[in-house]
Protein backbone atom coordinates (compact mmCIF):
# COMPACT_ATOMS: atom_id res chain seq x y z
CA UNK A 1 0.00 0.00 0.00
CA UNK A 2 -0.43 3.44 -0.30
CA UNK A 3 -0.18 6.86 -0.12
CA UNK A 4 -2.52 9.50 1.58
CA UNK A 5 -3.50 12.84 1.04
CA UNK A 6 -0.39 14.29 2.08
CA UNK A 7 -0.60 15.73 6.33
CA UNK A 8 0.77 18.23 7.06
CA UNK A 9 3.38 19.38 4.31
CA UNK A 10 5.40 22.69 4.15
CA UNK A 11 6.20 23.70 0.99
CA UNK A 12 7.21 26.62 1.82
CA UNK A 13 10.48 27.98 -0.43
CA UNK A 14 12.69 31.27 -0.32
CA UNK A 15 14.95 30.81 -3.97
CA UNK A 16 14.96 33.50 -6.38
CA UNK A 17 12.37 34.16 -8.50
CA UNK A 18 14.25 33.50 -11.80
CA UNK A 19 15.05 30.07 -10.16
CA UNK A 20 11.56 29.40 -9.04
CA UNK A 21 10.46 30.48 -12.75
CA UNK A 22 13.07 27.98 -14.50
CA UNK A 23 11.85 25.23 -12.48
CA UNK A 24 8.36 25.95 -13.00
CA UNK A 25 9.06 25.61 -16.61
CA UNK A 26 11.15 22.60 -16.22
CA UNK A 27 7.97 20.84 -14.54
CA UNK A 28 5.58 22.38 -17.12
CA UNK A 29 7.61 20.72 -19.78
CA UNK A 30 6.77 17.45 -18.04
CA UNK A 31 10.71 17.31 -17.80
CA UNK A 32 11.37 14.88 -14.86
CA UNK A 33 13.48 15.80 -11.88
CA UNK A 34 16.21 13.75 -11.11
CA UNK A 35 17.90 13.67 -7.68
CA UNK A 36 21.13 15.90 -8.50
CA UNK A 37 19.11 18.62 -10.27
CA UNK A 38 18.62 21.82 -8.78
CA UNK A 39 15.88 21.77 -6.67
CA UNK A 40 13.42 24.48 -4.64
CA UNK A 41 13.88 23.25 -0.68
CA UNK A 42 9.98 23.17 -0.31
CA UNK A 43 10.33 20.56 -3.33
CA UNK A 44 12.86 18.78 -1.59
CA UNK A 45 11.23 18.87 1.67
CA UNK A 46 7.72 18.33 0.42
CA UNK A 47 9.03 15.05 -1.74
CA UNK A 48 11.06 13.65 1.63
CA UNK A 49 7.96 14.19 3.73
CA UNK A 50 5.79 12.40 1.17
CA UNK A 51 7.97 9.48 -0.07
CA UNK A 52 8.86 9.26 3.48
CA UNK A 53 5.26 8.71 4.94
CA UNK A 54 4.41 6.68 1.74
CA UNK A 55 7.41 4.32 2.99
CA UNK A 56 6.03 4.22 6.56
CA UNK A 57 2.53 3.06 5.47
CA UNK A 58 4.31 0.21 3.98
CA UNK A 59 5.79 -0.79 6.49
CA UNK A 60 3.14 0.16 9.46
CA UNK A 61 1.01 -2.18 6.87
CA UNK A 62 2.30 -4.78 6.98
CA UNK A 63 1.34 -5.47 10.70
CA UNK A 64 -2.68 -5.30 10.19
CA UNK A 65 -2.37 -8.35 7.41
CA UNK A 66 0.39 -9.89 8.94
CA UNK A 67 -1.62 -10.52 12.07
CA UNK A 68 -3.31 -13.18 9.63
CA UNK A 69 -0.35 -14.74 8.33
CA UNK A 70 -0.62 -17.78 10.64
CA UNK A 71 -4.08 -18.19 11.07
CA UNK A 72 -5.03 -17.96 7.34
CA UNK A 73 -7.44 -20.84 6.39
CA UNK A 74 -5.61 -22.39 3.84
CA UNK A 75 -2.52 -23.42 1.87
CA UNK A 76 -2.64 -21.68 -1.06
CA UNK A 77 -4.14 -18.41 1.31
CA UNK A 78 -1.45 -18.26 3.75
CA UNK A 79 1.58 -18.72 0.76
CA UNK A 80 -0.71 -15.65 -1.02
CA UNK A 81 -1.15 -13.08 2.37
CA UNK A 82 2.50 -14.18 3.34
CA UNK A 83 3.90 -13.15 -0.32
CA UNK A 84 1.42 -9.68 -0.26
CA UNK A 85 2.92 -8.50 2.93
CA UNK A 86 6.35 -9.57 1.64
CA UNK A 87 5.40 -7.25 -1.50
CA UNK A 88 4.65 -4.63 0.84
CA UNK A 89 8.09 -4.42 2.62
CA UNK A 90 9.43 -4.31 -1.05
CA UNK A 91 7.42 -1.51 -1.34
CA UNK A 92 8.95 0.48 1.80
CA UNK A 93 12.66 -0.73 0.64
CA UNK A 94 11.98 1.19 -2.99
CA UNK A 95 10.16 4.10 -1.22
CA UNK A 96 13.00 4.06 1.45
CA UNK A 97 15.49 4.49 -1.70
CA UNK A 98 14.12 6.67 -3.70
CA UNK A 99 13.97 8.90 -0.18
CA UNK A 100 17.37 8.63 0.26
CA UNK A 101 18.22 10.19 -3.23
CA UNK A 102 17.03 13.46 -1.48
CA UNK A 103 19.38 13.18 0.83
CA UNK A 104 17.39 11.45 4.07
CA UNK A 105 18.57 8.34 5.38
CA UNK A 106 16.64 5.48 6.31
CA UNK A 107 17.41 5.73 10.01
CA UNK A 108 16.41 9.14 10.37
CA UNK A 109 13.28 8.31 8.85
CA UNK A 110 12.18 5.94 10.91
CA UNK A 111 13.17 8.12 13.61
CA UNK A 112 10.33 10.33 12.36
CA UNK A 113 8.13 7.76 12.23
CA UNK A 114 8.96 6.01 15.82
CA UNK A 115 9.01 9.47 17.94
CA UNK A 116 5.73 11.06 16.35
CA UNK A 117 7.39 13.48 13.90
CA UNK A 118 6.42 11.26 10.45
CA UNK A 119 2.68 10.17 9.57
CA UNK A 120 1.49 6.74 7.82
CA UNK A 121 -1.78 6.14 6.48
CA UNK A 122 -4.61 6.48 9.22
CA UNK A 123 -6.11 3.00 7.48
CA UNK A 124 -3.46 1.31 9.43
CA UNK A 125 -4.88 2.18 12.63
CA UNK A 126 -7.89 0.23 12.36
CA UNK A 127 -7.63 -3.38 13.47
CA UNK A 128 -8.03 -6.71 10.82
CA UNK A 129 -10.86 -8.91 13.28
CA UNK A 130 -11.83 -12.06 11.11
CA UNK A 131 -9.96 -13.41 7.57
CA UNK A 132 -12.33 -11.12 5.92
CA UNK A 133 -10.32 -8.21 7.19
CA UNK A 134 -7.90 -9.41 4.68
CA UNK A 135 -10.33 -9.53 1.52
CA UNK A 136 -11.82 -6.57 2.02
CA UNK A 137 -8.16 -4.77 2.63
CA UNK A 138 -7.13 -6.13 -0.82
CA UNK A 139 -9.46 -5.27 -2.33
CA UNK A 140 -10.61 -1.96 -1.04
CA UNK A 141 -7.07 -0.53 1.13
CA UNK A 142 -5.04 -1.79 -2.29
CA UNK A 143 -7.83 -0.52 -4.57
CA UNK A 144 -8.09 3.30 -2.49
CA UNK A 145 -3.98 3.31 -3.31
CA UNK A 146 -4.17 2.23 -6.28
CA UNK A 147 -6.25 5.47 -7.39
CA UNK A 148 -4.06 7.59 -5.29
CA UNK A 149 -0.75 6.40 -6.49
CA UNK A 150 -1.17 5.70 -10.84
CA UNK A 151 -0.99 9.63 -10.61
CA UNK A 152 1.57 9.29 -9.04
CA UNK A 153 4.03 7.38 -11.85
CA UNK A 154 3.78 10.73 -13.60
CA UNK A 155 4.99 12.60 -10.65
CA UNK A 156 7.68 15.22 -11.57
CA UNK A 157 10.33 13.36 -9.46
CA UNK A 158 12.09 10.67 -11.32
CA UNK A 159 12.82 8.22 -8.64
CA UNK A 160 9.16 8.36 -7.36
CA UNK A 161 7.37 7.87 -10.28
CA UNK A 162 9.92 5.18 -11.31
CA UNK A 163 9.15 2.92 -8.49
CA UNK A 164 4.90 3.28 -8.33
CA UNK A 165 5.13 2.05 -11.58
CA UNK A 166 6.58 -0.94 -9.81
CA UNK A 167 4.40 -0.76 -6.69
CA UNK A 168 1.28 0.02 -9.12
CA UNK A 169 1.44 -3.08 -10.79
CA UNK A 170 1.83 -5.24 -7.40
CA UNK A 171 -0.93 -3.17 -5.86
CA UNK A 172 -3.07 -4.08 -8.42
CA UNK A 173 -2.51 -7.97 -8.16
CA UNK A 174 -3.30 -7.44 -4.23
CA UNK A 175 -6.15 -5.93 -5.02
CA UNK A 176 -7.71 -8.29 -7.49
CA UNK A 177 -5.96 -11.07 -4.74
CA UNK A 178 -8.39 -9.78 -2.14
CA UNK A 179 -11.41 -9.33 -3.93
CA UNK A 180 -11.42 -12.80 -4.87
CA UNK A 181 -11.19 -13.93 -1.45
CA UNK A 182 -14.11 -12.12 -0.76
CA UNK A 183 -15.61 -13.33 -3.68
CA UNK A 184 -15.09 -17.07 -2.27
CA UNK A 185 -17.17 -15.89 0.90
CA UNK A 186 -19.76 -14.27 -0.95
CA UNK A 187 -20.30 -17.73 -2.78
CA UNK A 188 -19.95 -19.70 0.50
CA UNK A 189 -22.31 -20.44 3.34
CA UNK A 190 -24.85 -17.67 5.42
CA UNK A 191 -21.59 -17.20 7.86
CA UNK A 192 -18.68 -16.36 5.37
CA UNK A 193 -21.08 -13.94 3.64
CA UNK A 194 -22.11 -12.41 6.84
CA UNK A 195 -18.08 -12.09 7.46
CA UNK A 196 -17.81 -10.20 4.40
CA UNK A 197 -20.60 -8.22 4.99
CA UNK A 198 -19.47 -6.81 8.49
CA UNK A 199 -15.98 -6.69 7.72
CA UNK A 200 -17.35 -4.12 4.65
CA UNK A 201 -19.24 -2.79 7.48
CA UNK A 202 -16.43 -1.34 9.36
CA UNK A 203 -14.20 -0.65 6.81
CA UNK A 204 -16.09 1.45 4.12
CA UNK A 205 -15.55 4.96 5.81
CA UNK A 206 -11.95 5.00 6.88
CA UNK A 207 -11.11 3.70 3.64
CA UNK A 208 -13.07 6.63 1.63
CA UNK A 209 -10.95 8.43 4.38
CA UNK A 210 -7.96 7.47 2.80
CA UNK A 211 -7.96 9.94 0.24
CA UNK A 212 -7.74 12.55 2.68
CA UNK A 213 -10.16 15.55 3.34
CA UNK A 214 -11.63 17.90 0.92
CA UNK A 215 -9.19 19.74 -0.69
CA UNK A 216 -11.22 23.26 0.39
CA UNK A 217 -9.31 22.56 3.80
CA UNK A 218 -6.21 20.29 2.45
CA UNK A 219 -3.07 22.15 3.57
CA UNK A 220 -0.86 23.52 0.22
CA UNK A 221 -2.31 21.39 -2.41
CA UNK A 222 -1.97 24.37 -4.70
CA UNK A 223 2.00 24.25 -4.85
CA UNK A 224 1.88 20.02 -5.22
CA UNK A 225 -0.35 20.57 -7.97
CA UNK A 226 1.79 22.81 -9.98
CA UNK A 227 5.05 21.34 -9.15
CA UNK A 228 3.32 18.06 -10.20
CA UNK A 229 3.32 15.91 -7.45
CA UNK A 230 -0.41 15.77 -7.25
CA UNK A 231 -2.46 15.59 -10.34
CA UNK A 232 -6.08 15.30 -8.99
CA UNK A 233 -7.91 16.74 -6.03
CA UNK A 234 -8.51 14.33 -2.91
CA UNK A 235 -12.24 14.77 -3.77
CA UNK A 236 -11.98 13.65 -7.59
CA UNK A 237 -10.06 10.28 -6.61
CA UNK A 238 -12.56 9.38 -3.83
CA UNK A 239 -14.84 9.76 -6.33
CA UNK A 240 -13.21 7.94 -8.95
CA UNK A 241 -12.84 4.90 -6.31
CA UNK A 242 -16.59 4.45 -5.68
CA UNK A 243 -17.72 4.69 -9.02
CA UNK A 244 -15.39 2.03 -9.15
CA UNK A 245 -16.34 0.10 -6.13
CA UNK A 246 -19.87 0.27 -6.43
CA UNK A 247 -20.30 -1.90 -9.28
CA UNK A 248 -17.88 -4.69 -7.76
CA UNK A 249 -20.19 -4.42 -4.26
CA UNK A 250 -22.98 -5.35 -6.21
CA UNK A 251 -21.19 -8.72 -7.36
CA UNK A 252 -20.51 -9.58 -4.20
CA UNK A 253 -24.57 -9.18 -3.36
CA UNK A 254 -23.16 -7.07 -0.07
CA UNK A 255 -23.72 -3.79 0.65
CA UNK A 256 -21.85 -0.59 1.60
CA UNK A 257 -22.94 1.33 5.01
CA UNK A 258 -23.92 4.10 3.76
CA UNK A 259 -27.77 4.82 3.34
CA UNK A 260 -27.77 8.09 1.35
CA UNK A 261 -25.34 6.36 -1.41
CA UNK A 262 -27.35 6.94 -4.84
CA UNK A 263 -26.70 7.61 -8.19
CA UNK A 264 -26.95 11.11 -9.93
CA UNK A 265 -26.58 11.67 -13.64
CA UNK A 266 -25.35 14.86 -13.46
CA UNK A 267 -22.18 14.13 -11.89
CA UNK A 268 -18.83 13.27 -14.14
CA UNK A 269 -19.71 15.49 -16.72
CA UNK A 270 -22.74 14.53 -17.52
CA UNK A 271 -21.64 10.80 -16.94
CA UNK A 272 -23.01 10.06 -13.47
CA UNK A 273 -21.78 8.76 -10.56
CA UNK A 274 -22.61 8.09 -7.11
CA UNK A 275 -23.32 10.74 -4.51
CA UNK A 276 -22.28 9.34 -1.20
CA UNK A 277 -23.41 10.72 2.19
CA UNK A 278 -21.02 12.69 4.98
CA UNK A 279 -17.82 11.70 6.08
CA UNK A 280 -17.08 11.52 9.57
CA UNK A 281 -13.86 14.03 9.37
CA UNK A 282 -13.68 13.95 13.43
CA UNK A 283 -12.62 10.34 13.22
CA UNK A 284 -10.04 10.99 10.70
CA UNK A 285 -8.84 13.63 12.35
CA UNK A 286 -8.81 11.59 15.75
CA UNK A 287 -7.04 8.88 14.17
CA UNK A 288 -4.30 11.05 12.34
CA UNK A 289 -3.73 12.42 15.80
CA UNK A 290 -2.51 8.89 16.79
CA UNK A 291 -6.12 7.94 19.31
CA UNK A 292 -7.31 5.45 16.71
CA UNK A 293 -7.90 1.74 18.14
CA UNK A 294 -4.60 0.46 16.83
CA UNK A 295 -2.11 3.27 17.11
CA UNK A 296 -0.37 2.93 20.42
CA UNK A 297 0.08 -1.13 19.44
CA UNK A 298 1.46 -0.01 15.53
CA UNK A 299 4.01 2.22 16.50
CA UNK A 300 4.82 0.20 19.87
CA UNK A 301 5.74 -3.00 17.33
CA UNK A 302 7.81 -1.43 15.24
CA UNK A 303 9.66 0.53 18.14
CA UNK A 304 10.12 -3.53 19.46
CA UNK A 305 11.10 -4.67 16.25
CA UNK A 306 13.71 -2.01 15.81
CA UNK A 307 14.94 -2.19 19.40
CA UNK A 308 14.99 -6.16 19.33
CA UNK A 309 17.00 -5.47 15.96
CA UNK A 310 19.66 -3.60 17.16
CA UNK A 311 22.01 -5.91 18.20
CA UNK A 312 21.89 -8.21 14.87
CA UNK A 313 22.52 -4.71 12.52
CA UNK A 314 25.80 -3.98 15.29
CA UNK A 315 26.79 -7.60 14.25
CA UNK A 316 26.50 -7.37 10.58
CA UNK A 317 28.31 -4.07 10.81
CA UNK A 318 31.50 -5.39 12.80
CA UNK A 319 31.64 -8.66 11.15
CA UNK A 320 32.09 -6.62 7.78
CA UNK A 321 34.25 -4.47 9.10
CA UNK A 322 36.19 -7.32 10.53
CA UNK A 323 36.17 -9.07 7.02
CA UNK A 324 37.51 -5.72 5.36
CA UNK A 325 39.97 -6.00 7.63
CA UNK A 326 41.24 -8.81 7.66
CA UNK A 327 41.16 -8.30 3.61
CA UNK A 328 43.63 -5.35 3.90
CA UNK A 329 45.67 -7.10 5.94
CA UNK A 330 45.93 -10.26 3.61
CA UNK A 331 46.68 -7.35 0.67
CA UNK A 332 49.81 -5.89 2.59
CA UNK A 333 51.38 -9.73 2.82
CA UNK B 1 7.91 -51.03 -3.79
CA UNK B 2 7.48 -50.11 -0.20
CA UNK B 3 3.52 -49.73 1.02
CA UNK B 4 1.44 -47.29 0.40
CA UNK B 5 1.09 -46.92 4.42
CA UNK B 6 4.30 -46.21 4.55
CA UNK B 7 5.22 -43.79 1.83
CA UNK B 8 2.33 -41.92 2.59
CA UNK B 9 3.51 -42.03 6.54
CA UNK B 10 7.14 -40.54 5.64
CA UNK B 11 5.58 -38.20 3.00
CA UNK B 12 3.90 -36.81 6.25
CA UNK B 13 7.01 -36.31 8.06
CA UNK B 14 8.82 -34.35 5.78
CA UNK B 15 5.17 -32.19 4.79
CA UNK B 16 4.89 -31.63 8.64
CA UNK B 17 8.39 -30.63 8.66
CA UNK B 18 8.12 -28.29 6.07
CA UNK B 19 4.77 -26.31 6.87
CA UNK B 20 5.70 -26.14 10.62
CA UNK B 21 9.32 -24.32 9.92
CA UNK B 22 7.77 -22.56 7.05
CA UNK B 23 4.92 -21.29 10.05
CA UNK B 24 7.67 -20.32 12.11
CA UNK B 25 9.27 -18.29 9.85
CA UNK B 26 6.49 -16.61 8.82
CA UNK B 27 5.89 -15.25 11.94
CA UNK B 28 9.16 -12.97 11.75
CA UNK B 29 7.29 -11.65 8.65
CA UNK B 30 7.25 -7.55 9.97
CA UNK B 31 9.41 -7.94 12.47
CA UNK B 32 12.88 -9.18 11.39
CA UNK B 33 16.12 -6.93 12.48
CA UNK B 34 16.91 -5.39 9.32
CA UNK B 35 14.41 -4.77 6.18
CA UNK B 36 15.74 -6.95 3.85
CA UNK B 37 16.21 -9.84 6.09
CA UNK B 38 12.44 -9.32 6.40
CA UNK B 39 12.35 -10.05 2.47
CA UNK B 40 14.47 -12.76 2.55
CA UNK B 41 12.90 -14.34 5.69
CA UNK B 42 10.04 -14.85 3.56
CA UNK B 43 11.02 -15.99 0.63
CA UNK B 44 12.49 -19.04 3.29
CA UNK B 45 9.01 -19.76 3.99
CA UNK B 46 7.41 -19.38 0.93
CA UNK B 47 9.65 -22.08 -0.31
CA UNK B 48 8.82 -24.18 2.79
CA UNK B 49 5.25 -23.96 2.71
CA UNK B 50 5.29 -24.43 -1.35
CA UNK B 51 7.06 -27.37 -0.85
CA UNK B 52 4.93 -28.52 2.02
CA UNK B 53 1.43 -28.11 -0.59
CA UNK B 54 3.25 -30.40 -3.23
CA UNK B 55 4.31 -32.99 -0.90
CA UNK B 56 0.82 -33.05 0.90
CA UNK B 57 -0.49 -33.28 -2.39
CA UNK B 58 1.26 -36.02 -3.27
CA UNK B 59 0.83 -37.60 0.39
CA UNK B 60 -3.35 -37.41 -0.17
CA UNK B 61 -2.95 -39.35 -3.49
CA UNK B 62 -0.56 -42.18 -2.29
CA UNK B 63 -3.07 -42.23 0.59
CA UNK B 64 -6.33 -42.83 -2.00
CA UNK B 65 -8.54 -41.53 1.08
CA UNK B 66 -9.24 -38.48 -1.38
CA UNK B 67 -7.62 -36.18 1.30
CA UNK B 68 -6.30 -32.77 -0.24
CA UNK B 69 -2.99 -30.66 1.05
CA UNK B 70 -5.33 -28.83 3.20
CA UNK B 71 -7.52 -31.51 4.80
CA UNK B 72 -3.88 -32.74 5.78
CA UNK B 73 -2.11 -29.41 6.52
CA UNK B 74 -5.44 -28.76 8.88
CA UNK B 75 -7.56 -31.10 9.87
CA UNK B 76 -5.58 -33.27 11.94
CA UNK B 77 -5.10 -34.08 15.49
CA UNK B 78 -1.65 -32.73 17.00
CA UNK B 79 -0.45 -36.67 17.95
CA UNK B 80 -0.71 -37.60 14.26
CA UNK B 81 1.78 -34.36 13.03
CA UNK B 82 5.32 -36.20 12.55
CA UNK B 83 7.14 -33.20 12.47
CA UNK B 84 10.40 -33.36 14.06
CA UNK B 85 11.20 -31.00 17.73
CA UNK B 86 13.76 -28.81 16.01
CA UNK B 87 11.44 -27.23 13.46
CA UNK B 88 8.55 -26.02 16.47
CA UNK B 89 10.95 -24.62 18.41
CA UNK B 90 10.02 -20.72 19.27
CA UNK B 91 11.53 -17.97 17.54
CA UNK B 92 13.77 -17.32 20.53
CA UNK B 93 16.08 -14.69 18.66
CA UNK B 94 17.20 -14.16 14.86
CA UNK B 95 19.91 -16.26 16.15
CA UNK B 96 18.49 -19.02 16.73
CA UNK B 97 16.43 -18.92 13.85
CA UNK B 98 19.21 -19.03 11.50
CA UNK B 99 20.59 -21.82 13.36
CA UNK B 100 18.01 -23.58 13.34
CA UNK B 101 17.68 -23.42 9.48
CA UNK B 102 20.82 -23.92 9.04
CA UNK B 103 20.72 -27.69 11.01
CA UNK B 104 17.39 -27.75 8.91
CA UNK B 105 18.97 -27.02 5.74
CA UNK B 106 21.83 -28.95 6.14
CA UNK B 107 20.59 -32.09 5.91
CA UNK B 108 17.60 -31.10 3.85
CA UNK B 109 19.94 -30.08 0.62
CA UNK B 110 21.43 -33.31 0.24
CA UNK B 111 18.40 -35.06 1.15
CA UNK B 112 16.60 -33.66 -1.80
CA UNK B 113 20.18 -34.21 -3.54
CA UNK B 114 19.71 -37.99 -3.24
CA UNK B 115 16.33 -37.99 -3.71
CA UNK B 116 16.74 -36.73 -7.13
CA UNK B 117 17.79 -40.78 -7.78
CA UNK B 118 14.14 -42.24 -6.42
CA UNK B 119 12.43 -44.58 -8.46
CA UNK B 120 9.58 -42.45 -8.09
CA UNK B 121 8.78 -39.67 -10.76
CA UNK B 122 6.83 -37.72 -8.32
CA UNK B 123 9.39 -37.70 -5.11
CA UNK B 124 12.06 -36.35 -8.50
CA UNK B 125 9.85 -34.12 -9.42
CA UNK B 126 9.59 -32.58 -6.14
CA UNK B 127 13.32 -32.86 -5.40
CA UNK B 128 14.64 -31.02 -8.42
CA UNK B 129 12.58 -28.26 -7.05
CA UNK B 130 13.62 -28.28 -3.08
CA UNK B 131 17.50 -28.97 -3.66
CA UNK B 132 17.97 -25.32 -5.15
CA UNK B 133 15.97 -24.15 -2.43
CA UNK B 134 17.51 -25.97 0.12
CA UNK B 135 21.15 -25.02 -1.15
CA UNK B 136 20.17 -21.46 -1.13
CA UNK B 137 18.81 -21.76 2.59
CA UNK B 138 22.18 -23.08 3.64
CA UNK B 139 24.17 -20.40 2.34
CA UNK B 140 21.62 -17.98 3.59
CA UNK B 141 21.32 -19.09 6.94
CA UNK B 142 25.36 -19.90 7.55
CA UNK B 143 26.20 -16.60 6.26
CA UNK B 144 24.23 -15.28 8.86
CA UNK B 145 25.68 -17.88 11.69
CA UNK B 146 29.26 -16.36 10.67
CA UNK B 147 27.93 -12.70 10.85
CA UNK B 148 26.85 -13.52 14.42
CA UNK B 149 29.64 -15.74 15.35
CA UNK B 150 32.05 -13.60 14.91
CA UNK B 151 30.25 -10.20 15.07
CA UNK B 152 30.33 -8.29 18.57
CA UNK B 153 31.23 -10.03 21.45
CA UNK B 154 26.95 -9.57 22.14
CA UNK B 155 26.47 -11.69 19.25
CA UNK B 156 28.67 -14.06 19.65
CA UNK B 157 27.51 -14.67 22.87
CA UNK B 158 23.95 -15.06 21.49
CA UNK B 159 24.95 -17.41 18.49
CA UNK B 160 26.59 -20.15 21.46
CA UNK B 161 23.82 -19.37 23.62
CA UNK B 162 21.33 -21.03 20.31
CA UNK B 163 23.63 -23.62 19.46
CA UNK B 164 23.86 -25.02 23.47
CA UNK B 165 20.32 -24.98 23.30
CA UNK B 166 19.32 -25.95 19.89
CA UNK B 167 21.94 -28.45 19.52
CA UNK B 168 20.09 -31.41 21.44
CA UNK B 169 17.25 -31.29 18.72
CA UNK B 170 19.28 -32.17 15.60
CA UNK B 171 20.04 -36.17 16.62
CA UNK B 172 15.84 -36.58 15.40
CA UNK B 173 16.85 -34.89 11.97
CA UNK B 174 18.23 -38.69 11.63
CA UNK B 175 15.86 -40.62 13.12
CA UNK B 176 14.42 -43.48 10.78
CA UNK B 177 10.95 -44.01 11.56
CA UNK B 178 9.80 -47.65 10.26
CA UNK B 179 7.98 -45.69 7.69
CA UNK B 180 10.67 -44.05 6.19
CA UNK B 181 13.00 -47.21 6.61
CA UNK B 182 10.60 -49.17 4.26
CA UNK B 183 10.90 -45.92 2.05
CA UNK B 184 15.15 -46.21 1.45
CA UNK B 185 14.88 -49.96 1.01
CA UNK B 186 12.60 -49.49 -1.90
CA UNK B 187 14.07 -46.13 -3.32
CA UNK B 188 11.60 -43.90 -2.96
CA UNK B 189 13.44 -42.12 -0.46
CA UNK B 190 16.59 -41.32 0.96
CA UNK B 191 18.25 -43.16 3.70
CA UNK B 192 18.67 -39.91 6.25
CA UNK B 193 21.60 -41.81 8.59
CA UNK B 194 23.58 -41.69 5.14
CA UNK B 195 23.32 -38.30 5.14
CA UNK B 196 25.16 -37.76 8.70
CA UNK B 197 28.86 -37.35 7.85
CA UNK B 198 27.71 -34.77 5.39
CA UNK B 199 25.47 -32.95 7.53
CA UNK B 200 28.60 -32.85 10.19
CA UNK B 201 30.67 -31.58 7.31
CA UNK B 202 28.95 -28.61 6.61
CA UNK B 203 28.25 -27.28 10.51
CA UNK B 204 31.76 -27.88 11.46
CA UNK B 205 32.79 -25.52 8.23
CA UNK B 206 30.48 -22.97 9.35
CA UNK B 207 31.07 -23.29 12.75
CA UNK B 208 34.88 -22.97 12.17
CA UNK B 209 34.43 -19.63 10.73
CA UNK B 210 31.76 -18.42 12.92
CA UNK B 211 33.94 -18.99 15.98
CA UNK B 212 31.17 -21.69 17.53
CA UNK B 213 31.77 -25.20 19.19
CA UNK B 214 29.88 -28.00 18.93
CA UNK B 215 28.59 -28.78 22.33
CA UNK B 216 28.65 -32.37 23.70
CA UNK B 217 25.37 -33.62 23.84
CA UNK B 218 24.39 -36.23 26.72
CA UNK B 219 20.62 -36.15 25.84
CA UNK B 220 18.92 -35.50 22.68
CA UNK B 221 15.43 -34.51 22.46
CA UNK B 222 13.35 -36.51 20.01
CA UNK B 223 9.32 -37.49 19.41
CA UNK B 224 8.07 -35.27 16.83
CA UNK B 225 8.45 -38.35 14.63
CA UNK B 226 6.10 -40.23 16.86
CA UNK B 227 3.75 -37.37 17.56
CA UNK B 228 4.90 -36.55 20.86
CA UNK B 229 5.32 -32.92 20.70
CA UNK B 230 6.40 -30.02 22.83
CA UNK B 231 4.23 -27.62 24.92
CA UNK B 232 4.58 -25.13 21.77
CA UNK B 233 3.16 -27.42 18.82
CA UNK B 234 -0.71 -26.93 20.47
CA UNK B 235 -0.40 -23.20 20.31
CA UNK B 236 0.91 -23.45 16.65
CA UNK B 237 -1.86 -25.38 15.64
CA UNK B 238 -4.34 -23.50 17.26
CA UNK B 239 -3.22 -21.15 15.12
CA UNK B 240 -3.08 -22.34 12.06
CA UNK B 241 -6.20 -24.71 12.50
CA UNK B 242 -8.28 -21.80 13.88
CA UNK B 243 -10.42 -20.91 10.83
CA UNK B 244 -10.97 -24.51 9.65
CA UNK B 245 -12.01 -25.69 13.12
CA UNK B 246 -14.33 -22.89 13.87
CA UNK B 247 -16.05 -23.06 10.46
CA UNK B 248 -15.54 -27.02 9.72
CA UNK B 249 -15.72 -28.37 5.91
CA UNK B 250 -15.41 -24.50 3.82
CA UNK B 251 -14.19 -23.13 1.35
CA UNK B 252 -11.84 -20.03 1.57
FE1 LIG C 1 2.24 -1.56 -1.15
FE1 LIG D 1 -0.49 -3.82 -1.60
Amino acid sequence: MYSQGLIGSDSSTDETVEFLAAFQARIDAEEKIEPNDAMPEGYRRTLIRQIGQHAHSEIIGMQPEGNWITRAPSLRRKAALLAKVQDEGGHGLYLYSAAETLGVSREDLTDQLLDGRAKYSSIFNYPTLSWADIGTVGWLVDGAAIMNQIPLCRCSFGPYARAMIRVCKEESFHQRQGYEILLTLCKGSAAQKEMAQESLNRWWWPVLMMFGPSDGESVHSDQNTKWGIKRFSNDALRQKFIDATIPQAKVLGIEVPDPDLKWDDSLNDGRGGYVHGPIDWDEFWRVVKGHGAMNRDRIRNYKKTVDDGAWVREAAMAHAEKRAARKLAMAAE
Amino acid sequence: MAGSADLFAALIELADDQLILGHRLSEWSGRAPILEEDLALSNLALDLIGGSRNIYTYAGLVEGKGRDEDDLAYMRLEREYLNCLLVERGNDDFAQTMLRQLYFAALMQPYWQAALASNDETIRGIAGKAVKEMAYHVRHSAEWVIRLGDGTAQSAEKMQAAVVEMHPFTEELFTMSEAARACAKAGSLPDRESLRAEWSRTIASVFEQALLTVPEVRFPQSGGRQGRHGEEMGHILAELQYVQRTHPGLTW
